[in-house]
């Protein structure tokens, strides 16, 4: 699988570098900022590309644009965003096209290499990688008009890993339950919010997503 | 064409009696307003005049009733001068004040006409010498007296004008048609015709409402004339003003400066140094337990990015960074996405106002907001962001429970503050019951 790393900070360019080339992951161009890494994609399509929010030369939301802009070239190119902060706004933006393939986390989540490695590999593959952050948020704000107070507190635990965009073998290795509960859970989840099931991981995730977002 | 007029021409006839009658009542009470500067006026001068000649009297005066009534005469007079006098001018004078004040909401109010009041501040010392020290030095007085002579003197013909007229007309009906009344002996104007009569009589009392806006406009321009402060005052008014809220800011910058430290001291410095510790310990535990170490070393993991949490928190007290990635309206979507309730965004903002000033505004939506979740309990709010005239205007409205009481409300206050510092202004509407509604302007250039 190969990479583009687009991120303005030396040490965390190479750090990120050097960390998924030690998980086996190939990096197709490591820049610095929005237009090359616009230049590199076109040159080179890679598998993911990783932007940093906060990019020259206006150090705003100059990554966040760019990404966006590489996913308006190249429609579905899986895009991991990450960020000092988290912003519910921009991860509405970022998932406003409706299409898999997006990840948005706290660049601390490079703490733990191999979580964000298996971030990165889910976003590859068209999945969604939300950070728990945007999703606590996103749940503290739906706790308030009852309409997530049907669920089970372990309901809600497996609703916010889904909304991450975690499968059910992911959730369950997590919660140490079996993948059957999960289903069973979810199964529930969907009944009590009113949603369509899908089989599909990443629609199943989109419409929990939407649901949250409302 | 001033506005007022402008406005006057599309409003339909009936409306436009009715204004005229309203007017003429208008007029009135701004005549029983006169009256009463007159009055105050007379007030004072009597009692200057009343113990000076009764001083006067007894030096002067015929020396009949021999010595020791002269002496009792003057030393009454003496007394009153020291201690009546005063407290009756500063009596009076503040009566005048409180008519004068009276004038200019009015002719805000009913004409249009704001006239701006610069009067020193209180003193602090509430004896009578303090406060008839203030009123005999403020030039804001002279003024006051000013006015009531000339409201007196002209103001009272142009206030009662219209309901004297209206008046006049409906004594000259009453002749026509009871024949009766002051007039019931008059020839009419014409040679004694009674529908000239009519016609004329309808005509004068049409008049009184017909020019009553006029006149009462007349009104509020002398009395703007007469009462606006001069310059030095308005400047004088405006240094005290600006040196207030400078005060304010810096004790507002300083205290926020004192709460960033302590957030760093305690928040992301301890966690640092608890890092350090247990990195060290990590260290040494490597060879001999590295299962241990290891433990250690995610334990130092966590502490960073607990660290860089606390870090993320203060910026965002600082200064929310989608404020700076995207400006004010996009800042403020941010907000509601985290609010609630359900908060509905209306912006017409084209540019950026200046960073200090898109952050007190971006602040003070942010209190608004927590307020109304909080305190109001409301399930819906509206915000609306426009920029008219060199005025930032932004109103949060919600459909909670009301009785928001800035007095007492600290954040209320605090917003209030910080919005100073910039001319800016909160102006706040909450019956208990709901809705709760708040707009604030500032005044700013939009690049």
């Amino acid at each position: 699988m190969r990479v583009a790393i687009a991120e303005d900070l030396f040490l965390l360019r190479d750090g990120l570098t050097r960390m998924l080339e030690a998980h086996g992951l190939a990096i197709s161009a490591a820049v610095d900022n929005g237009d090359d890494l616009l230049t590199a994609i076109r040159d080179d399509k890679p598998d993911v590309a990783i932007v940093d929010v906060r990019l020259p030369p206006t150090f705003t939301d100059e990554g966040l644009r760019a990404a966006l802009q590489a996913r308006k070239e190249n429609p579905g190119l899986p895009v991991l965003v990450l960020s000092q902060y988290v912003e519910q706004l921009y991860a509405r933006e970022l998932l406003a096209g409706g299409t898999g393939g997006i990840g948005y986390l706290l660049k601390d989540r490079v703490f733990d290499s191999a979580q964000f490695v298996d971030a990165v590999r889910r976003v590859a593959a068209g999945g969604t990688a939300m950070d728990p952050e945007v999703i606590s948020r996103l749940l503290a704000r739906n706790t308030g008009d009852g309409s997530l107070s049907a669920l089970s507190p372990r309901e809600r635990e497996v609703l916010a890993l889904m909304a991450e965009g975690r499968s059910n073998a992911a959730i369950a290795q997590r919660l140490v339950i079996t993948e059957r509960a999960v289903a069973k859970h979810t199964a529930s989840i969907f009944l009590k919010l009113d949603l369509q099931p899908s089989d599909d991981d990443n629609r199943r995730v989109l419409a929990v997503l939407a649901y949250l977002g409302g | 064409m001033d506005p007022a007029r402008r406005e006057n021409d599309q409003v339909p006839p009936r409306a436009r009696a009715r204004r005229g009658v309203v007017a003429a009542v208008h007029g009135v009470g701004l005549f029983v307003i006169a009256l009463a500067g007159l009055g105050s006026l007379a007030l004072m001068l009597l009692s200057i005049a009343g113990p000076a000649f009764l001083a006067g009297f007894a030096v002067a005066g015929p020396s009949w009733e021999g010595g020791t009534y002269r002496f009792v005469l003057f030393g009454s007079a003496v007394l009153a001068l020291a201690t009546l006098v005063p407290l009756l001018i500063t009596a009076t004078l503040t009566m005048m004040r409180g008519l004068a004040n009276v004038t200019r909401r009015l002719s805000a109010d009913w004409c249009g006409v704001p006239i701006s009041a610069a009067y020193r501040p209180r003193p602090a010392n509430r004896g009578i010498r303090a406060r008839l020290g203030w009123q005999l030095t403020d030039p804001a007085t002279g003024r006051d007296l000013l006015w009531m002579v000339a409201n007196g003197l002209v103001g009272v013909f142009l206030a009662a004008a219209p309901a004297v007229l209206m008046f006049l007309g409906f004594l000259g009906l009453t002749r026509r048609v009871f024949g009766g009344g002051p007039f019931a002996g008059a020839a009419g104007p014409l040679g004694g015709d009674q529908f000239e009569w009519l016609v004329v009589s309808l005509l004068v009392m049409a008049a009184g409402p017909g020019f009553a806006s006029v006149l009462l406009r007349g009104h509020a321009l002398l009395a703007r004339a007469v009462l606006s402060p001069s310059n030095a005052a308005e400047l004088a008014r405006r240094v005290q003003h600006l040196s207030q809220t400078r005060t304010e800011t810096i004790d507002t910058g300083a205290a926020e400066i004192r709460r960033i430290e302590r957030d760093l001291h305690d928040g992301a410095q301890a966690r640092l140094v608890a890092m350090g510790m247990t990195l060290d310990a990590a260290g040494q535990l490597i060879d001999e337990d590295p299962r241990a170490a290891r433990a250690l070393l995610l334990e130092a993991r966590d502490n960073s990015a607990k660290a860089l949490a606390d870090l993320r928190n203060l910026v965002r007290g600082i200064h929310p960074p989608v404020l700076a990635d995207r400006g004010l309206t996009d800042a403020i979507k941010a907000l509601a996405l985290d609010t609630p309730a359900t908060v509905h965004l209306a912006s017409d903002l084209a540019g950026r106002p200046p960073a200090p000033v898109e952050s007190a505004a971006y602040f003070a939506v942010s209190e608004l907001l927590a307020n109304v979740s909080k305190h109001a309990r409301a399930s819906q709010a509206w915000v609306d962001i426009r920029y008219a005239d060199g005025m930032l205007k932004i109103s949060v409205t919600d459909d909670g429970h009301g009785g928001a009481d800035p007095v007492h409300g600290t954040g209320l206050r605090g917003i209030e503050r910080r919005l100073a510092a910039f001319d800016g202004v909160l102006a706040i509407s909450s019956p208990p019951g709901g809705p709760t509604a708040v707009t604030l302007e500032i005044p700013c250039e939009l690049p």
